[in-house]
């Protein structure tokens, strides 16, 4: 369904991702660890054709897209939902507002058609009856949850998590690794999760991949990755210093 | 020797930077025409930002222009009043606001507030990846973002200037004829006979290319905003430096280009 194909990036005059290769099936929900600044993110936004890698290219449905223009990414764009580490709401919008933006968009006009739709999409995340709060009154997990409604309104066949659950509490990070396995199951969505955060990569992962210096340093299922006998997966799994050389 | 080296280097190294600024700046403004075309006009968003740039800074606009045709009518009464010419009073007046003074200070004021206000709207979004979520959901940010502000800046701001004029011209005439005792009958006839409907154009063009010089210079500031609170300020900061001083440096250029186009007989 969606494949990377020996991706560069260099950031700040830094290489990233030194030949980075992902493939991700039909619903098969991918979670990418590693530690921070090793380019999970950059991964992401290439994916999303919001950066342009240096090599490699992003095959999406059997379709090259690296290189196309902006206007040739948008019908794909729109086939590619997008959780960003911020939420990234319109904060001038109100929730309503944020979520009909995408059908509005896509050219849907009718108000009742939008009610109907962002009231189900507030529904499945939890949210109902918050169309007229403004992003600014929403806690940091609502927040989360009308950025994924808004993300999954116009039905995306794959979803993009960036760092879902940081900065979030367990409680509030549970109900968002929950929200990603139901909606996964709910609309068949594929999805690559981003994170350093092991509960919820255990919880949502049916294949993780570690990147470690700009490459995919290993993958395997949940289990596999918690019994790796390899020092740097292993220590980064348990959340041990050593391994890179910090002791207290 | 290596001092001047170092020196030579520091301000080669700015004239550059300041090249491919400016080149980043053209290829938005580029990119806003092509948009422009290209893409459906969004008049809602058009007009909330008229209303944001027109209609809320017609107060400081008006005084602005009060104000300094006020001043300037004092001054000029002060300085003609020796050689007995308080009846040139009137056009000289008319002439400096139309010519520099109302589209200069009308639009050193918008770069001061819309061109803020642009640049830390747009810098916000920036980092809070805002700009980024709507080009995930298919939308031009150029399209979205600039073109609504940009066509509103170039629409109020002749008008801004043209009400800055009309209070400007105004003001002068009350301080000149109330104030100072100026015959009002040979004010009003000396200003209409030596202030020229190109006197006019002048001030209107002006505004809109300075209009276009402020919205693209914080529109580039905007969306080119490092990342951090640190760097919203940082931007707008320079936004509005950069768009003054870019004004004031075109206005002479366009001063004596105007003059020699419309004067050249």
């Amino acid at each position: 369904m969606l494949e990377l194909q020996g991706i560069r990036k260099s950031m700040g005059g830094q290489e990233v991702l030194r030949g980075v290769n992902l493939r991700v099936g039909p619903a098969e929900r991918v979670v990418v660890i590693g530690r921070s600044g090793c380019g999970k993110s950059v991964m992401l936004r290439l994916i999303m054709g919001l950066l342009q890698p240096e090599a490699g290219s992003v095959v999406f449905e059997g379709k090259k897209l690296t290189g196309l223009s902006e206007e040739e990414w948008n019908p794909y764009r729109r086939k590619i939902g997008m959780l960003f580490q911020g939420a990234a709401l319109f904060d001038s919008l109100s929730v309503f507002a944020n979520l009909a933006f995408p059908l509005r968009e896509q050219g849907e006009r009718s108000e009742e058609v939008l009610r109907q739709k962002v009231a189900e999409a507030l529904r499945i995340v939890s949210l109902s009856g918050t169309e007229e709060k403004m992003p600014a009154e929403l806690s940091g997990g609502m927040k989360k949850r009308a950025a994924l409604a808004r993300a999954i309104i116009s039905r995306p066949e794959i979803m993009l998590y960036d760092e879902p659950t940081t900065g979030l509490d367990p409680i509030v990070a549970d109900s968002i690794n929950r929200l990603i396995l139901h909606l996964g199951k709910m609309f068949g969505m594929a999805s690559i999760v981003v994170t350093h955060d092991m509960v919820s990569a255990r919880m949502v992962g049916d294949r993780i991949s570690y990147l470690h210096e700009g490459k995919i340093y290993f993958e395997g299922t949940p289990d596999q990755v918690d019994h790796c006998q390899d020092p740097l997966v292993r220590d980064f799994v348990r959340g041990h210093a050593e391994g890179i050389g910090i002791t207290g | 020797m290596g001092r001047v080296l170092h020196l030579a280097g520091k301000v080669g190294a700015v004239f550059t930077d300041s090249c491919r600024t400016a080149g980043a700046v053209f290829l938005l403004l580029g990119d806003t025409l092509r948009s422009m075309v290209q893409y459906r006009l969004r008049w809602d968003q058009i007009f909330e930002q008229m209303y944001f740039i027109g209609i809320r800074s017609q107060v400081v606009v008006l005084t602005t222009g009060a104000f300094t045709g006020a001043v300037f009518a004092a001054q000029v009464w002060f300085q003609f009043k020796r050689f007995g010419m308080e009846s040139a009073i009137g056009p000289t007046v008319s002439i400096a606001m139309c010519r520099e003074l109302g589209p200069v200070l009308c639009c050193l004021l918008l770069a001061g507030r819309v061109g803020a206000a642009m640049a830390a709207e747009l810098s916000s979004m920036k980092i809070t990846e805002q700009v980024d979520a709507l080009r995930a959901l298919g939308v031009y940010p150029t399209e979205y973002l600039i073109v609504p502000r940009f066509l509103a800046l170039v629409i109020s701001a002749p008008i801004l200037t043209g009400l800055a004029l009309v209070t400007g011209i105004g003001c002068g005439y009350f301080v000149a004829v109330k104030i100072f005792g100026v015959d009002g009958a040979y004010y009003w006839d000396n200003t209409i006979k030596f202030t020229d409907s190109k006197d006019v154009f002048i001030a209107l063009i002006k505004s809109f290319i300075f209009a276009i010089i402020i919205s693209a210079i914080a529109c580039h500031k905007g969306m080119n905003c490092p990342p951090g609170t640190a760097g919203v300020g940082k931007t707008t900061t320079e936004a509005v430096v950069n768009a003054s001083l870019c004004l004031l440096i075109v206005n002479f250029f366009l001063t004596v280009l105007l003059n020699a186009l419309l004067y050249s007989n």
